[in-house]
């Protein structure tokens, strides 16, 4: 067995929050710098032009991108070789996020009193086990402008797909000028009601401009991208070319009695970045995805 | 494409009158900001008659800033989405309230007050947080400081570009 202490992870989570707060991944710049190019419609083309103009300032500067600084999303993938050394998972990677907050916008509090917990924490971690001797890691902030226009639905198998294709374009159309569009879809079909939504989320980290490997799914996206860019939301929700920059989906067997659908939104900055800790090298990080 | 449209706030009624949807604004001068919890609170503050705070002739701009870093006044500070607030909105523009900044579309009954009132609703760019920090010339802290990132603030910008996206005829820019 392999050890790799947590306090590890999380330092290099820690440093992914400080870059991702105020650099968009360089797929969604170019993204938005082609959506700028080719928008005649003179609102939107503004808006693009002080989105590009932001992304550009933030990372120069090194200032937040947008001030929701989000919640923090973390998936981790253990190698089934590995053994968790140190504090226990959740609290390193907390303890860092605190850490990384300092100078970002503390968003997070109890859904009750409505009290917020003044460090930005807990992060929302999902850890699952693989086969092998490293940790891979995929972090992202979650603005909550456009996780607020998410949705999941439960459809009746006589539904089908043509109505999970409905949906899909219909949560867009409905979320229209509130997510920050051009927006990012994330989509989970099938598996169970919360298998559906972590999908969702995860399929959020796929490269804008990258193809899925499944060619189903690759040919229902490219469909659905269409019908996406032309409900003629636009950026900002200003209407013209742009409304969606890419859609990612993700699918998993699901029960004979239904087919679960979950979308989730996300604006037009992608904040995302990934690493590998490579357990025979001791944990030294030995290459970022 | 038209040229840009510069204004000063307080805003001018009567110039207010001349915008349109789609026009492109630059704007300079004083506007209060805050968010959901903060308009929570004034509206509990009013039912209970004791009003935290005046806003009859202001702007409100809807945003929860970042901390301020080395040399910043505020840190990012872009539009949250306004629909949050549409519960508050006509009651505010029906006791004065000139003009509210966000991003997002509004429901019918805002728009309607937007145009008994003369009130002009504007769209900031959301996303582009660093971008409106670097607007801010001054801020400060007027009300509710235990809200944090949402307590009641009054700023002061230059050059802060926004587009009319409801006008006081009722125009919506998210409708065309």
């Amino acid at each position: 067995m392999i050890k790799i202490d947590t306090s590890l992870i999380a330092k290099r989570i820690g440093e992914c929050i400080d870059k991702i707060s105020c650099e968009v991944t360089p797929e969604c710049r170019t993204a938005l710098k082609e959506a700028y190019e080719r928008e005649d419609n003179p609102t939107a083309k503004f808006a693009l032009g002080v989105m590009n103009d932001n992304i550009e300032l933030a990372a120069k500067e090194h200032r937040p991108v947008c001030q929701d600084t989000g919640m923090v999303v973390v998936f981790v993938e253990v190698g089934n070789n590995v053994i968790l050394t140190g504090e226990v998972l959740q609290k390193a990677i907390d303890t860092e996020v605190e850490k990384a907050y300092r100078t970002l916008r503390k968003s997070v509090l109890d859904p009750v009193s409505r009290i917020n917990t003044k460090t930005n924490t807990p992060a929302v971690v999902h850890t699952s086990i693989t086969e092998g001797d490293d940790v891979k890691v995929e972090v992202m902030l979650k603005g909550f402008g456009s996780e607020n226009m998410s949705k999941v639905y439960l459809l009746n198998p006589a539904q089908g797909l043509e109505e999970a294709k409905r949906l899909i374009v219909e949560s867009v159309r409905v979320a229209g000028s509130n997510p920050c569009p051009p927006v990012i879809i994330g989509v989970g079909l099938g598996g169970t009601l919360e298998k559906a939504a972590l999908m969702s989320k995860h399929a959020l980290f796929r490269k804008i401009g990258s193809s899925n490997p499944d060619p189903v799914l690759d040919g229902l996206e490219k469909e659905l991208l269409t019908k996406l860019n032309d409900l003629g939301i636009g950026a900002q929700g200003f209407g013209g070319k742009t409304s969606c920059l890419g859609i990612f989906i993700e699918s998993y067997p699901t029960h004979i009695s239904s087919l679960p659908v979950a979308i989730n939104v996300l604006c037009h900055c992608s904040r995302s970045d990934s690493f590998v800790i490579d357990g025979k090298k001791e944990g030294e990080v030995c290459k970022t995805l | 494409m038209q040229d840009v449209v510069r204004l000063n706030l307080p805003f001018d009624k009567q110039e207010l009158k001349k915008l349109r949807v789609g026009d492109r604004v630059l704007l300079t001068g004083e506007m209060l900001v805050f968010r959901d919890a903060g308009h929570k609170r004034l509206y509990e503050s009013i039912q209970a008659g004791r009003q935290a705070f005046e806003y009859a002739g202001e702007t409100i701009y809807f945003m929860g800033p970042c901390p301020a870093r080395e040399g910043e006044v505020l840190g990012s500070a872009g539009p949250t989405t306004s629909c949050r607030m549409d519960k508050y909105t006509p009651f505010m523009l029906d006791h004065g309230l000139a003009a509210q900044i966000g991003k997002g579309k509004r429901s019918q009954d805002c728009i309607d007050a937007f145009a008994r009132n003369g009130g002009v609703y504007f769209a900031a760019i959301g996303g582009a947080g660093a971008i409106y920090s670097k607007c801010i010339e001054s801020a400060k802290v007027i009300c509710f400081e235990d809200l944090g990132t949402e307590a009641v603030r009054r700023i002061r910008v230059k050059d802060f570009p926004a587009v009319v996206a409801i006008d006081t005829l009722g125009g919506n820019i998210y409708n065309e």
